[in-house]
């Protein structure tokens, strides 16, 4: 078990080793000036020759990346002429529009992120489990029918539409929620929940029905299983072979797909924080994007794919804890 | 001809694929089929007749119309339901007055012509990858399955945003949008093509074209891409519906088609100001994006099950297979490719 965490750990650090290298070589060496870009619109010649000798941006490509994967590991200065900017490791560079280390910007970024990603993580997988299980149920009858259809729509709609419409009702028509205004949980707890209910439901019902079709059909495949068939055969009472034993064999999947799923929330759920006015990674993304700010472009790319490749290893790990035969292969 | 031995090898359908025929009266048995169909002849009939339907109502797509709306209360179209009137047929828009019929029928070239594209790429790319693997040797398949698999596990939507970053401002935005989401996900096509390469290779005629001297492009062009069409259409058919949420998940984000071009992403967008005062301007472009998408969804699976009736269908909509389903066989959950299709969040 061990044995095959480390195996899983070890792929997934090599892969985050070529994504630093894929982006670099993508972003710092596209077209394009990217001292021009950390410069801004007005600036002169003389400035930019400046800023080319501050971002290094004359030493040669591969000289740069060693001091970007330097930065990452050990931390590294900026100096700017006149004061010596001090980038603490794992340094992703300094912003262009404030020039204030990408890692800081994500850490301030990170709560709200986790607020909304964890919250609707439970709300999706009542929802998700919830329906599935009752469709594998029901299957062949009028719920079932009702509930793919159900799952389709909740597939097919993108979450701002969802999330306009759950405005609509909630906020313009029936009043009953403020119009989402991201509060610290350290600060209020309650306001927290109130405002990110709508943002959590939102985000929740689209997912709710990838996992109930996942929950829907492990189910069956368990269910099809000969030990299910042996404790019927025993005289088990239903619902105990239902709860205690085909939802057990179900799970491992659900579980794995989870962390799979919060691992790319975390890298930002781009559409929901837009529409909500959450300020989270996905937000600083969007914003970064828009105005060219390459190095918070870059470590929101390189977060998020840490962020997923972690999932991925924890998806794996989990997935064979909970499902034995899973390592085995 | 293949050999008793292929035969065997194979199952059925992956060496005769369904007869033209077939798959038309198929189609035609699902009412689902039927009325996606219609609806999306009907889409790309407006999409196409966008300048000449907006002439017959005598607007266009980007005329302010600053007598139509009340400045006093800060540009709500003035009249009941966003505008609606005799003039300007789906109202018009707040802030602007500019008018919704035509705003939306342009908005429509936009989403079916960036999805189209976008699913083109993809399916090029798919197949191109997929063939390269599945005819080459140990090595090039080794690294093009291992890329491939790595590709997919990472966040392809975070990183298609942020291309559009560093790409030159004069780039056709159109275009770049095609190619950054069809970049996004070639990944199923590729997969599912070398896979079938892999079985038909083991094929009588490919193995005899391949005897025969014929070089992997010949081998690819004669012997596999007839064989590969099918498949192919049917996951193209279910990448559609994909494409067009994420180009107006895009234009959300204001990363897609610029202004004043229209696009229903974007209307979308500019209504979370406007939802309280003006909710018709929400509900037409989001309207029109659900159709269309829960359209293509449903044309997907349907062309899915009828070219491949062994398939089930997965949405099971107007089809009596649904009741009599088996239980699935038993096999190993590989969470990954449930998630081919990531939910764009």
């Amino acid at each position: 078990m061990t044995g095959y965490a480390l195996r899983r750990l070890g792929g997934g650090l090599l892969v985050l080793f070529l994504l630093t290298v894929a982006v670099y070589a993508l972003f710092y060496v596209a077209p394009g000036d990217p001292a021009k870009l950390a410069c801004g619109p007005r600036c002169n010649p003389g400035q930019i020759q400046q800023v080319r000798e501050r971002l290094e941006l004359d030493a040669p490509v591969l000289t740069q990346y060693l001091h970007f994967l330097q930065g990452l590991v050990a931390g590294r200065d900026f100096s700017s002429g006149t004061a010596v900017l001090h980038c603490d490791a794992p340094c992703l560079g300094l912003s262009y529009q404030n020039s204030s280390p990408v890692t800081e910007l994500l850490a301030d970024r990170l709560p709200v992120t986790a607020s909304l990603a964890l919250g609707s993580m439970v709300l999706w997988l009542l929802l998700g489990v919830g329906t599935g299980l009752l469709s594998a149920l029901r299957r062949g009858g009028t719920t079932e029918r009702v509930l793919t259809g159900l799952t389709l729509a909740g597939t097919a709609t993108p979450v701002f539409i969802t999330g306009l419409l759950l405005l609509m009702v909630f906020c313009a028509y029936l009043q009953w929620l403020p119009f989402p205004s991201y509060v610290p949980l350290s600060e209020d707890p309650e306001q927290w929940a109130w405002n990110l209910l709508l943002p959590w439901t939102a985000l929740a019902l689209l997912e709710s029905a990838k996992y109930a079709r996942l929950t829907r059909s492990s189910t069956l495949e368990t269910l099809a299983e000969d030990h299910i068939r042996t404790f019927r055969a025993y005289g088990v009472r239903e619902r105990s072979v239902v709860t205690r034993h085909a939802l057990r064999g179900a799970l491992p999947p659900v579980i794995a797909l989870t962390a799979l799923d919060l691992g790319t929330m975390f890298g930002g759920a781009m559409l929901t924080e837009e529409l909500f006015g959450l300020p989270g990674i996905g937000q600083l993304l969007v914003h970064s994007v828009r105005v060219v700010d390459l190095p918070v472009v870059v470590g929101v790319v390189l977060g998020t794919g840490a962020a997923v490749i972690v999932a991925n290893v924890v998806a794996d790990v989990l997935h064979a804890l909970a499902d034995r035969r899973v390592a085995l292969t | 001809m293949t050999s008793p031995q292929a035969d065997a090898a194979l199952p059925p359908h992956e060496v005769t694929p369904a007869r033209k025929g077939t798959v038309w009266r198929r189609l035609r048995q699902r009412p689902a089929a039927v009325l996606s169909a219609a609806v999306l002849i009907v889409l790309v009939l407006l999409a196409l007749g966008a300048p000449l339907l907006a002439a017959l109502e005598g607007q266009d797509p980007t005329t302010y119309h600053d007598d139509l709306i009340d400045s006093a209360r800060g540009g709500v179209p003035l009249g009941s339901y966003g505008g609606i009137s005799a003039d300007h047929w789906l109202g018009v828009e707040p802030g602007t007055g500019r008018d919704m019929f035509a705003r939306l029928l342009y908005g429509a070239r936009v989403s079916l012509l960036i999805a189209l594209g976008a699913t083109a790429v993809q399916v090029l790319i798919g197949v191109v990858v997929g063939l390269a693997a599945g005819l080459g040797n140990r090595l090039a398949d080794q690294v093009l399955s291992r890329f491939t698999e790595v590709l997919t596990a990472l966040p392809m939507l975070v990183i298609a945003i942020s291309l559009t970053a560093i790409v030159p401002a004069d780039f056709p935005r159109p275009l770049l949008l095609v190619l950054v989401i069809g970049l996004l996900s070639w990944f199923g096509t590729s997969r599912i093509v070398r896979a079938r390469t892999l079985a038909l290779k083991k094929l009588d005629h490919v193995a005899a074209a391949r005897l025969g001297g014929a070089g992997p492009l010949r081998v690819a062009r004669r012997e596999l891409l007839p064989s590969l069409a099918a498949p192919v259409i049917t996951y193209a058919a279910v990448l559609v519906p994909g494409n067009i949420v994420v180009e107006a998940s895009l234009s959300f984000l204001g990363i897609g088609v610029r202004p004043p071009t229209a696009s229903w992403g974007q209307m979308l967008s500019t209504a979370t100001t406007w939802f309280r005062a003006d909710p018709v301007y929400v509900l037409l472009p989001a309207g029109f994006l659900l159709v269309t998408v829960l359209a293509f969804t449903v044309l997907g699976d349907v062309v899915r099950t009828a070219l491949d009736p062994r398939e089930r269908s997965r949405l099971r909509i107007g089809t009596r297979a649904g009741r009599k389903e088996k239980p699935p066989k038993k096999e190993k959950h590989d969470v990954r490719e449930k998630r081919e299709k990531e939910a764009v969040v």
